[in-house]
C-alpha cells in the first residue's frame, strides 16, 4: 500500500467520483482558479473546467442553499465551506433545510449532497476560525456527520458520502492535511456509520475521532511504555453513531476516556459517556473521563492556544486516572 | 387566451377562495393545527403566473402556498388532506399547511422560513443549467423576504451565473404586520433587482389576465436570454397574516378599499363584459367548485392518520 497524505487521499476521492459520475460537481469559495484554500482541489479547474468546479461568491447561504436545490433536481453537488466556522452563516441551510426537506415533504425530495468543511484549532487563526462545533451538527436528525482521522478512512468515507443519497457534512481537520497513512491502491469504499477499533488493547478504552485519533495514538504509545495497553475506538461518523465497537471494547476494559477537540460541555464526549452508562452500566469500574478543549474562545497566542487544546499528556493522565 | 382556458383560470381562482374559506372553518373547529396563512385576495397572482409556465418549469413558493399548490394541479383532496395532517396529503401529513409539494406537478414546496427558499430556487436553476436543459424556475416570495440576506445572496448569484430564475415578488404591502414602508429602505421592490443589474417590471396583481401577460413576457425573457428576471406583483391579502392575527396594524377602511378590487370579482366582470362567459356558465363553475370542496373535506376527514411507523420513515433516503 502507498503512503499518501490526507490531502492527497481527499483529492483522490473527489477526482475518482467526478470521473465516475458526471452528476458530481464542486462549488465553493476559491475551489477553482485558486485550487482550494487548503490545495485539496489543486488542478481540478484545469482538468474539469468551470462548469464542474464552480467558484462562488462569498455567499455561504447561496453555496449551501444552491447545492440543496441542485441536489433536489438530480445533481450530486459537493459544496465546500472554506472553514466550518462559516457554516454558522449557512446554519439555516444545514439544519433547517438540508436536515429536514426529505422528511418534511414525506420523502418526495432527496438531497444527495456533501458539505466539505475544515474545522479545528492549532493554526493560530483566532477564536472565530478555529472551532470544532461538530457536536452541534450531529445534534440534528436528517444530517449525516462524518469526520475521519486517517487518510484511508478519509478517502473511503468521502467516496461513500458522495454516493450517499442524504446530505453529509464531511469535516476535515486543518492541521491534518500533511498526515500520512497507508491507502489501498485499488478502489474501495468505507461505509458511513461504522466505528472502528484503530488500536487493540486490554486495559482502557479510548473513544475518539478525527484529530483526537492522532493524539490518542501517541498517548497509547506512551501508556504502552508503562505497561498500559489502550484500545482506541475511532467513531469516524458522529451521526448515525455506531456504539457497538465502543460497548464491546468497554465490556472488556471496564474503563474509558473520551477524547474530542470541541468543548466538553454538551459535547461528543457527553453523548458517548451517556451511551456507555445506558448500554454497559454493569461493566463500569471507574468514572469515565472526558478530555476536551478548555471552555474558552480559542486565543491567538500560540502558547495559550495550545494550553486550551487537548494534548497527548491530558489523555495519558486521564487514562491513568480511570485506571487508579 | 382561449375561452376554455380563461374559464379554467376563473375556476382555479374560485377553487382557491372556497377551499380556503372551508379551511378557515375547519381551523376554527380545531381540525387543522399549526400555522395557516390564507391566500384569499391574492388568487390572481399565482393563477395568472402559473398559467404562463410550461409544465417543465419548476415552481417554488413560501408558506402561503395552498393556492400555488392548486394552480400547479395538486388536487383539492390532497391539499385538504395535508391541512388535516392525513396520510393522503401532499406530504403524507408531515408538512402541513406550509409544506405542500408534488414534484410530479413541478411544485417544489411550500417553504416556511422567510426567504429561505430563494437560494434553493437558485440551486434548481444551477441543476438545470448543469444538466443543459432550458427549464426555468419560478420562485415566489413576499415583500418581507426582500429584507433578508438570503434574498440578496440568491439574486446576486442568479445574475452572476446567468441562472434561469423568474423571481416573483408578491408585494401584499405587509410583512406580517409591518408595512413595507416601515421595513424596506425602498418602496418598490424592483429597485432591489435593479441593484443586481436584473431586468424587472411591475404588474397589477388583482387582474389575472395582466398577471398572465406579464408572466409570459418574463418567462420568455428568462428562457431566451438565460438570465434571471424580477417581476413585482402588487396585491393584497384580505385576511390576516395567519389565522391568529389581531390585525392591529391596518384599518378596516383600507381592507375594504382593496376588497372592492376583488380579483375574482374583477375577472368575473371581465368575462361577462367581454362576453366570454354567460352568468349561467360562471354560476355553474361556482357550483362545481362548491361540490369539489365539499368532497375534498369528506375525503380528508375519511382519510387515515399516518401510521405510527411513519414517524421514523424518510429521515434518511439511504
Amino acid at each position: 500500500m502507498a503512503k499518501i497524505t490526507m490531502r492527497e487521499a481527499i483529492s483522490q476521492a473527489l477526482m475518482e467520483e467526478m470521473d465516475r459520475d458526471p452528476a458530481v460537481f464542486i462549488m465553493g469559495e476559491e475551489v477553482g482558479v485558486w485550487g482550494g484554500t487548503y490545495a485539496v482541489t489543486k488542478g481540478f479547474y484545469d482538468k474539469y473546467g468551470a462548469a464542474r468546479v464552480k467558484d462562488t461568491p462569498i455567499s455561504e447561504n447561496a453555496i449551501i442553499g444552491g447545492a440543496i436545490g441542485a441536489a433536489m433536481v438530480g445533481q450530486r453537488p459537493i459544496a465546500e465551506l472554506m472553514t466550518i466556522n462559516f457554516a454558522f452563516s449557512a446554519m439555516d441551510y444545514i439544519v433547517n433545510q438540508a436536515a429536514k426537506l426529505h422528511y418534511m415533504f414525506g420523502g418526495q425530495f432527496t438531497l444527495p449532497m456533501v458539505i466539505r468543511a475544515v474545522g479545528g484549532g492549532g493554526r493560530q487563526l483566532g477564536a472565530t476560525h478555529s472551532q470544532t462545533p461538530d457536536a452541534i451538527f450531529a445534534h440534528f436528525p436528517g444530517l449525516k456527520v462524518v469526520s475521519p482521522g486517517t487518510p484511508a478512512d478519509a478517502k473511503g468515507l468521502l467516496k461513500s458520502a458522495i454516493r450517499s443519497n442524504d446530505p453529509v457534512l464531511f469535516i476535515e481537520h486543518a492541521t491534518m492535511y500533511q498526515v500520512r497513512g497507508e491507502v489501498p491502491e485499488d478502489e474501495y469504499l468505507i461505509p458511513i456509520g461504522k466505528s472502528k477499533v484503530q488500536r487493540a488493547g486490554k486495559d482502557v478504552t479510548i473513544v475518539t475521532y478525527c484529530k483526537g485519533l492522532e493524539l490518542s495514538m501517541k498517548a497509547a504509545e506512551e501508556l504502552s511504555k508503562e505497561g498500559i495497553e489502550a484500545e482506541i475506538v475511532d467513531l469516524r461518523t458522529l451521526r448515525p453513531l455506531d456504539m457497538e465497537p465502543v460497548l464491546e471494547s468497554f465490556k472488556k476494559t471496564n474503563r474509558a476516556v473520551v477524547v474530542e477537540e470541541g468543548w466538553k460541555s454538551y459535547g461528543v464526549g457527553s453523548e458517548i459517556v451517556s451511551r456507555i452508562y445506558e448500554g454497559a452500566f454493569d461493566y463500569v469500574d471507574a468514572p469515565i473521563m472526558r478530555v476536551a478543549q478548555k471552555e474558552v474562545p480559542l486565543p491567538y497566542n500560540r502558547t495559550l492556544e495550545q494550553a486550551a487544546l487537548p494534548q497527548v499528556a491530558d489523555i495519558v493522565a486521564a487514562a491513568k486516572e480511570v485506571l487508579k | 387566451m382561449k375561452k376554455e382556458q380563461q374559464l379554467d383560470l376563473y375556476y382555479q381562482m374560485v377553487l382557491i377562495r372556497r377551499l380556503e374559506e372551508r379551511g378557515a372553518e375547519l381551523y376554527q373547529q380545531g381540525k387543522i393545527g399549526g400555522f395557516m396563512h390564507l391566500y384569499i385576495g391574492q388568487e390572481a397572482v399565482s393563477t395568472g403566473l402559473i398559467a404562463a409556465r410550461e409544465p417543465r418549469d419548476r415552481v417554488i413558493t413560501a408558506y402561503r402556498d395552498h393556492g400555488v399548490a392548486l394552480n400547479c394541479g395538486i388536487s383539492a383532496n390532497e391539499v385538504m388532506a395535508e391541512l388535516l395532517g392525513k396520510a393522503t396529503g401532499t406530504s403524507k401529513g408531515r408538512g402541513g399547511s406550509m409544506h405542500m409539494a408534488d414534484t410530479s406537478k413541478n411544485m417544489w414546496g411550500g417553504h416556511a422560513i422567510v426567504g429561505g427558499h430563494l437560494p434553493i430556487a437558485a440551486g434548481f436553476a444551477i441543476g438545470d443549467q448543469y444538466a443543459g436543459n432550458d427549464n426555468i424556475t419560478i420562485c415566489m416570495f413576499g415583500d418581507g423576504a426582500t429584507n433578508i440576506g438570503y434574498f440578496h445572496e440568491a439574486l446576486n448569484l442568479a445574475k452572476t451565473w446567468g441562472l434561469r430564475v423568474l423571481w416573483v415578488c408578491e408585494n401584499n404591502q405587509y410583512g406580517m404586520g409591518t408595512a413595507v414602508n416601515r421595513a424596506s429602505a425602498v418602496s418598490e421592490m424592483i429597485q432591489k433587482a435593479e441593484g443586481y443589474g436584473m431586468k424587472s417590471s411591475q404588474v397589477d396583481g388583482m387582474d389575472v389576465m395582466k398577471v398572465y401577460e406579464a408572466a409570459g413576457t418574463a418567462i420568455d425573457y428568462v428562457r431566451k436570454n438565460s438570465q434571471p428576471y424580477f417581476l413585482e406583483i402588487d396585491t393584497y391579502r384580505f385576511r390576516g397574516h395567519s389565522m391568529g392575527d389581531p390585525e392591529r396594524y391596518r384599518k378596516q377602511e383600507e381592507v375594504k378599499k382593496w376588497q372592492e378590487n376583488d380579483p375574482i370579482g374583477i375577472f368575473n366582470k371581465q368575462l361577462l363584459d367581454k362576453k366570454i362567459a354567460t352568468r349561467k356558465a360562471l354560476n355553474e363553475i361556482e357550483a362545481r367548485v362548491e361540490e369539489e370542496v365539499a368532497k375534498a373535506v369528506e375525503f380528508a376527514e375519511a382519510s387515515p392518520e399516518p401510521a405510527m411507523e411513519e414517524l421514523y420513515s424518510n429521515i434518511y433516503a439511504d
